[in-house]
């Protein structure tokens, strides 16, 4: 069931141009998933592995749209060559809201070994990571969706389980 | 026939069409033959043509051509399913099923066995896909960009590849004139 959060969030990427999505659902981002059902705005393809949805997204980006990837943090992984190869080194703007898993919260141990890796691996990719702990640091988001377009880099928004849970 | 010579074959029946086209000797081969601000060429990125293809497809109402090959598609399996649930008028996917990983030595994927791409794609989802020998594949390209029907062509070819320069192109300049052209 979405809550305010996920409904602010998307009002959030639609007044920052945001018209593509592409997903792999997480349970932390069924609520962002449903209200993007619900939004004709944006087009939403859900996508089978997170490296495809990359793959979308920068065609999307180079007919026109705005793309974003809502993805699990377990999926990094399988997103780095594309993320160097297809995203950077093309200069495509990509925000990533990502369910940051395995975080204080996590009710599933093996969730905690990618979380170990997450920052580390965005950092490696001298990725901009901004980490919502709180539901009161949703307010930058939109600052995050400008500085993303600016600079034309992939971007990070780690979302946890505080955050969610925090969340209205 | 060779992946070489039937881009030849294409250059006259693709014009002004948005090609977006695989990595290594497919865009190698393809830079060589016809170089134009229409074409994307993916310097990296192992498996993303038909993906990147589809998204662009998605955001224009040019019609686009994706040239992917086999091994790429295989990396990459779940494309299938995302084109047939996404059907798009103005897509073509055209799989270049020369039953190896050309750009790597030649070494044999597994659609020179067993697995049928074709069979793939259809059981995706996708609605309209032709099997064809590269030698009617030209034709079955015209077509396809005549009709108003998302296809997917895999066009089985000889194992080979035509020695050409790697792209020295900056990636930002075949995207922003790539771009332009689908502004235009």
């Amino acid at each position: 069931m979405a809550k305010e959060i996920d409904r602010r969030i998307i009002q959030d990427l639609l007044d920052n141009g945001v018209d593509f999505a592409t997903t792999v659902p997480c349970k932390q981002l069924a609520g962002l998933i449903e209200v993007l059902e619900e939004t004709d705005a944006i087009k939403h393809v859900p996508c089978n592995k997170e490296d495809e949805g990359m793959g979308l997204c920068a065609g999307a980006f180079m007919g026109g749209m705005k793309p974003v990837i809502l993805m699990q943090n377990t999926a990094l992984g399988v997103t780095l060559n594309s993320l160097a190869t297809l995203i950077q080194f093309y200069q495509i703007p990509l925000p990533m809201i990502i369910s940051y898993r395995g975080e204080v919260g996590e009710p599933v141990a093996c969730q905690v070994e990618m979380a170990l890796h997450t920052k580390a691996l965005l950092s490696q990719l001298h990725i901009p990571t901004y980490h919502f702990h709180n539901a009161t640091q949703v307010e930058e988001l939109p600052g995050i969706l400008k500085h993303c377009q600016m600079c034309s880099k992939p971007v990070a928004v780690l979302t946890d389980a505080s955050f969610w849970g925090s969340a209205k | 026939m060779i992946r070489y010579e039937l881009l030849e074959l294409l250059k006259p029946i693709i014009t002004d069409e948005l090609v977006v086209c695989n990595i290594g000797s497919p865009s190698q081969e393809l830079h060589a033959i016809d170089d134009q601000p229409s074409n994307f060429y993916m310097l990296g990125t192992m498996g993303l043509c038909s993906s990147i293809g589809l998204g662009l497809a998605m955001a224009t109402d040019k019609k686009v051509i994706a040239i992917d090959g086999d091994g790429s598609v295989l990396t990459n399996m779940g494309t299938l399913a995302t084109i047939g649930n996404n059907h798009l008028d103005n897509y073509i996917l055209l799989i270049v099923d020369n039953g190896s990983y050309g750009s790597t030595g030649d070494q044999p994927t597994y659609t020179g066995a067993r697995t049928s791409l074709a069979k793939v794609a259809e059981a995706c989802g996708c609605d309209n896909v032709v099997e064809c020998s590269a030698a009617d594949t030209p034709e079955a390209v015209k077509t396809a960009l005549a009709g108003q029907k998302m296809t997917i062509i895999v066009s089985k070819c000889d194992s080979g590849n035509r020695k050409c320069p790697v792209i020295t192109m900056n990636p930002i300049m075949i995207r922003e004139r790539f771009m332009a052209e689908v502004a235009r």
